[in-house]
């Protein structure tokens, strides 16, 4: 089932000085299964919009739709809605806070009021999904290299068997072999399981890379819904709103003003060594 | 004449148990020698955990050396009375632009590193004009620091370095938290106060693009300097990069992957114009 948002408006400090309109009349349909990258720059309402999708934030106007229920009918379950929206926060090793990756990992699934067995085998399962060793259960997790300690907090929400996983930049401040190692395990999460997931990130080559879907937001309002291939196409628009597109595609663009009749929809670099290497053949 | 020197720089975090007993010892930096020029725009890269932030660390006298030296504008970083010296003359920016702002409003945010330095108060508000200036910000000298993007807060923080009149700055992973336009300002903010102002920039990051204007390149592994050299000769080296969990720029790798398909495209390229005029020349053979 999908989430349907449906003309969510989100007022921070209403009738005061400081009103700001974070989300201005938002609508969005989410499927299942799809891998989505929501970019925008500082302040364009990304993070408010995310928080409400697990409820932390309530809407000062329309509504969400989760599974077909509207998340603010008064018999609706926020418990419910947390446990199967997962949000991953930026710089999520911060909230660890256990003696070991086990029990850091198995503390939410706990929560919830899983009998042990069910604890013990959600917490390895998850454990195992974001690519870490059995030899890693028993260590403190504060132990770990940075990008280690950010596969355990994603474990934990993991194991908590959500069916949409957000990630609010889950690669700021890794070193380049780091990211690429959680966004291909995030994308083989998603391949193998089917879970929707929500990327949130500044990386224009990541979101190119692995996302069906963008999501641009600006100004508390989305700029555009579509395909990498389509949302790049409009780079200078992009630009105007603090965002950019992946190098190749600006290699692509500046060939066909050289009058290289290339295509210019590539986003990656696989794509444009290929639309290169066919118009050289020719 | 050199801006910073180490020799033999060895740094260790040892750790202890309740005892005071030695329980391990992790050499975050092993054996460094490095040379930096004053005005020049240097880059370090290396993974997470490879020593980066450890040697920034020396430049500024927040941590001294295990064995070796670090020598900051011709004085030992060991001298404690020359400290303050030291740290007026290298400043330091940090990841996170919220854990470094300080003031309520722009202008007082920049002042304080100067007032701390007991600049009279006339020439406080001369820095901080000229500083504010320097880094785009100065429109905003009224404003409140946390109605900022995340952009403009690294260029306060860097104004307020500037007030103090450093030779050199140290950033480390200043553009981490950052959007693609906030990334871009500030770069261009701190190539310019190289270029403008010569202050010597030591530039630690993850973004491999953001080095191919740097007059050199530093790579660390293991605490150790691995790679030397210009932007063109370190990002040649793709393969070796990745070894060290590195990467290089998209279009660096893009030319690499075409040359790798048989196309006579030149090494080293690092930006889209140098990619574009490659392939141009190719077409029309």
């Amino acid at each position: 089932m999908p989430i349907i948002i449906d003309k969510l408006q989100y007022v921070y400090s209403p009738q005061t000085a400081y009103e700001k309109h974070a989300l201005k009349d938002i609508n969005l349909v989410i499927n299942d299964g799809e891998f989505i990258g929501l970019i925008g720059h500082t302040g364009s309402g990304k993070s408010t919009l995310i928080q409400h999708l697990n409820g932390l934030l309530r809407a000062t106007g329309g509504t969400i739709y989760f599974n077909g229920q509207d998340i603010y009918e008064k018999d609706f379950s926020m418990k419910y809605l947390r446990s199967k929206v997962g949000l991953v926060f930026q710089y999520p090793e911060h909230q660890l806070f256990e003696t070991t990756v086990y029990r850091d990992v198995s503390f939410g699934p706990k929560n919830l009021g899983l009998d042990q067995l069910e604890v013990d085998v959600r917490a390895y399962e998850a454990i195992r999904m974001v690519g870490l060793g059995e030899e890693m259960v028993d260590v403190s997790p504060f132990e770990l290299s940075g990008g280690q300690k950010r596969r355990v907090a994603i474990a934990g929400v993991l194991a908590m068997k959500p069916e949409v996983l957000i990630l609010d930049e889950p690669t700021a401040g890794l070193d380049p072999k780091g990211r690429d190692e959680i966004l291909e395990q995030i994308n083989k999460l998603h391949k193998g399981s089917g879970i929707t997931i929500i990327l949130v990130s500044h990386s224009m080559e990541d979101v190119a890379k692995y996302a069906d879907k963008l999501v641009v937001m600006n100004n508390g309002g989305i700029a555009f819904y579509d395909t990498p291939h389509k949302v790049f196409e409009h780079y200078k628009e992009l630009e105007q709103m603090g965002l950019a597109a992946p190098q190749v595609t600006y290699v692509m663009h500046e060939l066909k003003d050289r009058g290289i009749p290339v295509k210019t929809s590539a986003t990656t670099v696989e794509e444009a060594r290929e639309e290169i290497l066919r118009i050289l053949k020719k | 004449m050199e801006m910073v020197k180490t020799e033999g720089l060895v740094f260790e975090y040892i750790r202890r148990n309740d005892e005071g007993e030695v329980e391990s010892i992790n050499r975050a930096v092993d054996n460094v020698d490095l040379r930096i020029n004053k005005g020049d725009f240097i880059a370090i890269l290396g993974h997470n955990g490879s020593g980066k932030s450890t040697l920034a660390k020396h430049i500024n006298a927040i941590l001294t050396p295990t064995e070796g030296s670090v020598w900051v504008g011709g004085i030992n970083t060991r001298e404690e009375e020359h400290l303050w010296d030291i740290r007026q003359n290298a400043g330091m920016v940090f990841q996170n632009p919220d854990n470094q702002i300080i003031g309520t409003v722009v202008e007082e945010d920049v002042g304080f590193g100067a007032e701390n330095l007991g600049v009279p108060t006339e020439e406080i508000w001369e820095r901080v004009e000229k500083s504010l200036k320097a880094v785009g910000m100065l429109e905003y000298r009224k404003h409140s620091p946390n109605k900022l993007s995340g952009g403009q807060k690294q260029r306060v923080a860097i104004a307020g370095i500037m007030a103090m009149k450093p030779q050199c700055i140290v950033l480390d992973e200043p553009t981490a938290m950052l959007d693609p336009m906030g990334r871009k300002e500030v770069i261009e903010t701190v190539m310019e106060l190289n270029k403008k102002e010569k202050v010597t920039v030591i530039l630690i990051t993850h973004y491999m693009e953001e080095v191919i204007n740097a007059d050199k390149v530093f790579v660390m592994d293991k605490g150790k300097v691995v790679m030397e050299g210009t932007p063109r000769e370190i990002f040649k080296e793709v393969e070796q990069l990745k070894r060290y969990r590195l990467d290089v720029p998209q279009v660096t790798e893009l030319s690499y992957e075409l040359r790798k398909s048989g196309l006579k495209i030149p090494e080293g390229i690092l930006t889209v114009d140098e990619l574009v005029k490659a392939v141009c020349a190719l077409k029309k053979e």
